[in-house]
């Protein structure tokens, strides 16, 4: 297989905004051979997505190809029109994309979605395509086809989304397929079905696949070529063997440095030259409570039922001390957010009580609970700093707004103190307190909401997927800072999160949530290496990392 | 569905019967004794009392509506003081001309402001859009009776094309019909032209913008398939809702497209009403546009239910 399916070579791309043409893609240069894996790795903004749309050109139409070649069978791409380039979309060259439900279009049935597919590009007859439809629709393991060829996306989960926008991408037979982030946003379980499903489907076509992900993980486990991509350039390309293990350049160091994996310390997630100052912090030993201190929270059968019956949380108790941290994870449905939430005090329970610190608070309505002095006390980290941020407040005032209203400070100099310890703390810098949040990174907004949660000096702080939509390089260094100020201001966090190799860094102890009930806790190194229910094992073997293991070295 | 379109129905009575209370009030509202308002300026205080007596005017305000309603409901929408005749033979027999105005406007407004929203939000930027949008904000801002007088000066008096004014009924043969409703049309279906197209290229650009689109060209689709199956009818249900907010516009915009164009319709029969301070008829009329008006929310919603189905019922 030396022949090459796709080259691209020296790639240009710029998109013109209003302060002018931006470079997104500065000279990438790449191949793949027919039926290969190949993964494309960088963080936001590196100009990996971009890539792939101008490879399938789909670019926005403010983004332009300024220079280069994209070479698909010895064609260049980036010079087709009209029909040519119908017949290259979605037959021979086709997408799946990072946000399945979005990318299906929601008031068509699933089923004429994909045979639209087919119809473009093959002269069958309906029933013909509908039938094609279903096979697919076999293909990609979705339970009873046939009902759910009438389906709309909205019906179906996540993964379920993705297997139809696959058995879309897959349904004319293409020699190449770009993956950009197909499974961010899944759980880890289902994104290890649907990757190997993918990996399936690729190998029986002997399609090529370009998977562009963030996860420098999910890359080395599926595939035996990674690029590395850096604001717009490709600064690596290695086996996930080399990478892991001799990266070359600085960036695939830092990247590599900051995936977390089944071993990794919080203190390892930067390179060793930025790691000197947070030693010192983590190694001064914890001051032990005084046996008999009365837990902080302590939750009593704490249930939540919604309008339609079922319990989307039952029979939920746990403890926690000041200053200890607790991971919460389980897939999406466990309950883990809706647990959360009622710890929170934003929803009520149905059953069960909280006492926070010796004082019952479960049964203080969520409406009202604002008004309560311990709200001050538990205070709340979102998942997402771009939502979870008024966009006409400052950053400025999104922290001293909790202040103003849970403090009773009043603006002036006292205010303007505060907020700016708050800022310090977080490592802010005071400079980008007059912005809003879209002139801040995706890393500063999560600093702004840690600094909001944290501004009126609460006890326990409540995390829901903190990191999530963040880089790797940028998680890391919010996970270090959630782990100082846990160490040096004594706040206990309340994680919840998919992600078990930050939660096994960060947390304690760690409770495992399955259909709103607890399967699992315990010591989370010690629940981690040695699972002792099949789900928990289950959710630990999804999370994808590199091993050096003989399978995958025999391939190298 | 039956059982939501009956839902829907039983719902909307609430508001019918507040719709009536205002209606029948009024009367009530206007300064004065509703019977000097009746009898006019000219009549003796026995006229009066003979008015006040025959109308019942004289018993408790909630009998009053009682009786009202009551009457109303067995189709009986009382008896015009200026002409003597029942009310609802007055409107019947104005029906005609206003429906057919307000058909063939909607129609008109429908197949020229979609295609045209929906070029403006393809071409977005362009040329062509910017002509579109400036012919919006043009059909926006000018007045039916400027239009209309307009119109009918360059295609009726210069152009001889169409038509001054006047209707003829379905009955007497289809062009005489719609030649009659073409200029009324287009003068009383300009502001509305231009709401939905802005609307149409607003919500098309915004879906435009979706994942699913991008889909529906990685998928290869062309670009009709991309604009009309996968755009459009998720740009429905704002379009839709907008189309029936402006149901609301063409009953206003009615009365004075059929003064201009001499139409003898209910907008006709509203002025005289008013003027001839008939108030059994323009209750009548009220009351007979508010059902209208309701029956048209009722329809939007169904349509939203078997435009998206997101949406429950």
């Amino acid at each position: 297989m030396s022949e090459k399916l796709l080259s691209i070579d020296d790639l240009h791309v710029s998109f013109s905004t209003r302060r002018g043409m931006v470079e997104a893609v500065r000279g990438v240069t790449l191949a793949v051979e027919a039926g290969e894996m190949l993964g494309l790795v960088g963080e936001s903004g590196s100009g990996k997505s971009v890539t792939g749309f101008a490879t399938t050109r789909l670019l926005d139409s403010a983004g332009r190809v300024t220079a280069g070649k994209i070479l698909f069978r010895g064609q260049d791409v980036t010079k087709l029109r009209g029909d040519d380039l119908r017949q290259l979309q979605g037959a021979a060259m086709s997408m799946i994309f990072q946000n399945p439900r979005a990318a299906l279009n929601p008031i068509r049935a699933i089923g004429l979605q994909i045979a639209d597919a087919i119809l473009t590009h093959k002269r069958i007859s309906k029933d013909a395509a509908r039938a094609e439809a279903l096979e697919l629709l076999h293909a990609v393991q979705i339970r009873d086809p046939g009902t759910r060829m009438n389906a709309y996306p909205h019906e179906l989960s996540g993964g379920m989304c993705q297997r139809v926008m696959i058995a879309i991408a897959i349904s004319c037979n293409p020699a190449l397929l770009i993956a950009d982030e197909p499974t961010t946003g899944l759980d880890v379980t289902t994104q290890k079905v649907v990757m190997d499903l993918l990996a399936d489907i690729a190998a029986a076509r002997g399609m090529a696949t370009i998977l562009i992900t963030h996860d420098l993980g999910l890359a080395a486990r599926y595939c035996r070529r990674i690029a590395v991509m850096e604001r717009g350039r490709i600064v690596e390309e290695a086996s996930p063997k080399a990478l892991f293990g001799a990266p070359q350049h600085a960036y695939t160091r830092r990247l590599v440095a900051a995936s977390p994996t089944a071993v990794s310390r919080i203190e390892d997630l930067v390179t060793e030259e930025e790691r000197e100052g947070y030693a010192a912090i983590v190694s001064k030993p914890r001051q032990e409570l005084a046996a008999g201190t009365p837990p902080l929270l302590e939750v009593r059968k704490l249930a939540k039922r919604f309008d339609q019956g079922a319990a989307a949380v039952a029979d939920f108790s746990m403890t926690m001390a000041g200053g200890e941290s607790v991971g919460l994870v389980g897939e999406s449905g466990s309950g883990k957010s809706t647990t959360s939430r009622m710890i929170c005090r934003l929803i009520d329970p149905s059953e069960g009580d909280i006492v926070f610190d010796g004082q019952s608070i479960g049964h203080v309505a969520a409406r009202d609970f604002h008004r309560s002095r311990l709200r001050k006390d538990i205070q709340m980290v979102f998942q997402d700093p771009n939502e979870s941020l008024n966009p006409r407040f400052t950053a400025f005032d999104c922290i001293a707004h909790p202040l103003l209203r849970l403090d009773g400070l009043r603006a002036g100099n006292e205010l303007r103190q505060r907020v700016n310890e708050c800022a310090e703390r977080v490592g802010l810098p005071l400079d980008l307190l007059p912005r809003f949040p879209h002139q801040l990174s995706g890393g500063q907004k999560a600093r702004v909401g840690i600094a909001r949660a944290i501004a009126c000096r609460p006890r326990l702080l409540v995390l829901d997927e903190p990191t999530a939509a963040l880089d790797v390089s940028v998680q890391a260094v919010v996970l270090q800072l959630l782990d100082r100020l846990r160490r040096e201001n004594d706040i206990a966090l309340l994680f919840v999160s998919h992600d078990l190799n930050v939660v096994r860094m960060l947390c304690d102890r760690t409770i495992v949530l399955r259909n709103g009930g607890i399967v699992e806790q315990g010591e989370s190194r010690a629940l981690f290496d040695n699972p002792k229910t099949d789900y928990t094992r289950k959710l630990v073997e999804a999370i994808p990392h590199f091993e050096a293991g003989p399978a995958l070295a025999a391939a190298l | 569905m039956l059982s939501y379109i009956l839902r829907r129905i039983v719902s909307t009575l609430p508001v019918m019967a507040i719709v009536a209370l205002f209606v029948f009030s009024l009367l009530y509202i206007a300064p004065g004794d509703p019977a000097v308002v009746i009898a006019g300026d000219q009549a003796s205080p026995e006229d009066v009392e003979r008015i006040r007596q025959s109308l019942g005017l004289d018993r408790p305000f909630l009998i009053q509506f009682g009786s009202w309603v009551w009457r109303i409901l067995h189709g009986d929408l009382g008896t015009s003081i200026f002409t003597n005749l029942p009310v609802s033979t007055m409107i019947g027999q104005r029906l005609g001309p206003t429906l057919s105005l307000m058909m063939v406007t909607l129609l008109l407004t429908i197949v020229i402001a979609v295609p045209l929203g929906v070029v403006a939000a393809w071409k977005a930027g362009s040329l062509i859009d910017r002509v579109i949008m400036g012919f919006a904000v043009f059909g926006f801002s000018l007045p039916v009776f400027v239009v209309g007088y307009m119109l009918a000066y360059i295609f009726a008096l210069e152009l001889e094309w169409l038509p001054v004014q006047g209707y003829t009924p379905l009955a007497q043969g289809f062009w005489p019909w719609l030649e009659n409703l073409i200029l009324p049309a287009i003068a009383l279906g300009c502001v509305y032209i231009a709401l939905i197209a802005r609307i149409t290229r607003a919500t098309m650009l915004e879906v435009l913008q979706q994942d699913y689109i991008r889909t529906a060209r990685a998928k290869g689709l062309g670009q009709g398939g991309i604009l009309f199956i996968h755009a459009l009818k998720n740009a429905a249900v704002p379009i839709v809702t907008v189309i029936g907010i402006g149901i609301a516009l063409l009953i206003g915009g009615a009365v004075v497209t059929e003064s201009v164009f001499a139409i003898p319709g209910l907008g006709r029969l509203t002025i005289d009403a008013i003027l001839r301070r008939d108030y059994p008829v323009i209750q009548g009329i009220v009351l007979l546009f508010s059902f209208v008006y309701v029956l048209v929310n009722l329809m939007i919603d169904v349509i939203y239910t078997l435009v998206d189905p997101r949406i429950r019922y």
